[in-house]
């Protein structure tokens, strides 16, 4: 969570003293973070799944955090990483569909337009090593395609079936590469996500047992109230669990 | 139209609320070659006129692509044809860097008429002295437009553009109704029909004619010289016209092969 960018630094500190007092502008870490998203396709269109928790740090400081967000009739955005810059990126995508809404033309901007442009963006600002901090994930269906594609803060972008942002690529595309299917119900799909949701929880430190589930399919967006998952805790390893350490904790 | 105190400067309104320069723009326009486009649901079709100012040069090019989907005619200024053309393609190409996605064609439509609006009210400027016909396919299907000097433009199933295109448009007025359904290949022989119909008299031959097609599965491209030859054959093949119901009120379409100069015995003109 801590990565410096230490040539960065060199370079800012030359133009500061070359310059003013004027600090520097460029992002170098990131504060209140999101963790894991996940998407997938299923037969009607896509799912996109996280938690809701913004992370200070190595505190759970927020719980309530949407990190689903919808982008125009077409498109469903799940972002990880700053939780800011997932606000700025907003602003950047929700002013990109107005224009586009404004033309009035009967054309609009589809899943595929949207992850481009934001792939310029986050290319751009990462040549100029002031990145947006994020890894975002975009589904969505236009004309019966379904689209599912991920862009990052250095600007690697791709589309797959199923996808993962940070701890989910290590924990819940391995269960979605082999049990992935082309023509999942949405029943389905849901129990596959949250299969994958489950194992994030109990193996991600920076997850909360509060999800967020959103489909897009054709007919339009939901994206569904927060809920929790039953965990299970009583493995006989945890119990007394000071057995062979009396006095630790 | 003749020369008043009012014309001198586009920015100088007439009292009767004209533009004069605008609209001798327009009639640059109509000096031009002709140029015809017609579209149906799912293909567009742009022809023009290939005339050389003497036997001794080439034709001026009329036609140009901006983009897979799109490419356009034009008539007029060739000069300010090619500037414009030049305009297109950078749209066409920045929106597919930014969107991974052609352009819509109403779009691009509308950042050219733009273009020419600006130009019909700074001082320092004159109109383009070109008309553009747009042809292009999309999501929303396939679409022609026209584009005027003055910064209008407008959808059309046909249009002809140039000199001599009355005659074009009075036979596209009788048939545009069913092109929606028109098969490609009907499309382009319609083309040719009504690039006949301006040459009146002269026989029509691929030399003297470019045809361009932009369609469902097809990018736009320049259709080659011995195809459209094979056309035209087709069509002079048949009763007079494109097809055999028109045969009953065709009125120019009595001409035989025999009829205008012989145009195997011309020069040919530089190859496209």
């Amino acid at each position: 969570m801590e990565l410096q960018l230490s040539m960065v630094d060199g370079s800012v500190c030359m133009k500061d003293s070359a310059k003013s007092e004027i600090s520097s502008e460029r992002t170098l870490y990131p504060y209140v973070t999101g963790t894991s998203i996940i998407g997938m396709k299923y037969k009607d269109g896509v799912i996109l799944a996280s938690d809701t928790a913004g992370s200070y740090g190595s505190t759970l400081r927020y719980k309530s955090v949407e990190r689903i967000k919808q982008v125009g009739d077409h498109t469903l955005i799940g972002a990880s990483g700053e939780i800011s810059d997932f606000q700025e990126i907003m602003r950047y995508l929700d002013e990109l569909i107005l224009y586009d809404k404004m033309w009035d033309d009967g054309n609009s901007l589809g899943p595929k337009e949207v992850h481009n442009y934001l792939n310029r963006i986050m290319y751009n600002r990462r040549n100029k090593f002031n990145p947006l901090w994020n890894s975002l994930v975009l589904g969505g269906v236009k004309k019966g395609q379904k689209y599912l594609g991920t862009v990052n803060m250095i600007g690697t972008h791709y589309e797959d079936d199923h996808l993962a942002t940070g701890f989910g690529n290590h924990l819940a595309r391995p269960i979605l590469r082999s049990e992935w299917r082309e023509d999942l119900t949405f029943e389905e799909a849901v129990k596959l996500i949250e299969k994958c949701l489950l194992v994030l929880l109990y193996r991600d430190r920076s997850s909360i047992n509060k999800f967020q589930i959103a489909k897009i399919t054709d007919e339009g967006t939901t994206i569904f109230p927060p809920y929790a998952l039953k965990t299970f805790w009583g493995f006989s390893h945890f119990q007394n669990p000071s057995k062979g350490a009396a006095g630790t904790w | 139209m003749f020369r008043n105190q009012y014309d001198t400067d586009v920015t100088t309104w007439s009292p009767a609320g004209r533009l004069f320069q605008v609209e001798y723009a327009m009639e640059a326009v109509k000096q031009g070659s002709a140029a015809v486009g017609l579209r149906s649901k799912t293909h567009a079709v742009l022809g023009a006129v290939n005339k050389a100012a003497s036997d001794l040069a080439s034709h001026q090019r009329k036609l140009f692509r901006a983009d897979q989907h799109v490419g356009v005619a034009i008539a007029g200024l060739t000069a300010d044809g090619r500037v414009l053309s030049r305009f297109l393609r950078n749209e066409c190409i920045n929106h597919s860097f930014v969107y991974e996605s052609p352009l819509p064609v109403s779009r691009l439509v509308v950042q050219l008429a733009d273009k020419a609006q600006v130009c019909t009210q700074r001082s320092w400027k004159r109109p383009f002295g070109v008309g553009l016909l747009v042809a292009g396919l999309d999501e929303t299907g396939a679409h022609l437009y026209y584009n005027c000097p003055s910064g209008n433009y407008f959808e059309y199933q046909a249009f002809a553009i140039g000199s001599r295109s009355q005659a074009a448009k009075t036979f596209l007025e009788r048939r545009f109704q069913e092109y929606d359904t028109y098969s490609r290949e009907d499309l382009i022989k319609d083309a040719l029909f009504a690039i006949k119909e301006t040459l009146q008299g002269e026989k029509l031959t691929a030399q003297l004619c470019t045809v361009a097609i932009v369609g469902e599965g097809e990018a736009f491209h320049i259709i080659d010289q011995q195809t459209i030859q094979e056309y035209i054959d087709a069509m002079e093949l048949s009763t007079g016209g494109p097809d055999e119901e028109a045969a009953a009120a065709a009125p120019p379409s009595a001409e035989t092969q025999e009829g205008g100069e012989g145009a195997s015995s011309e020069p040919a003109p530089m190859d496209i």
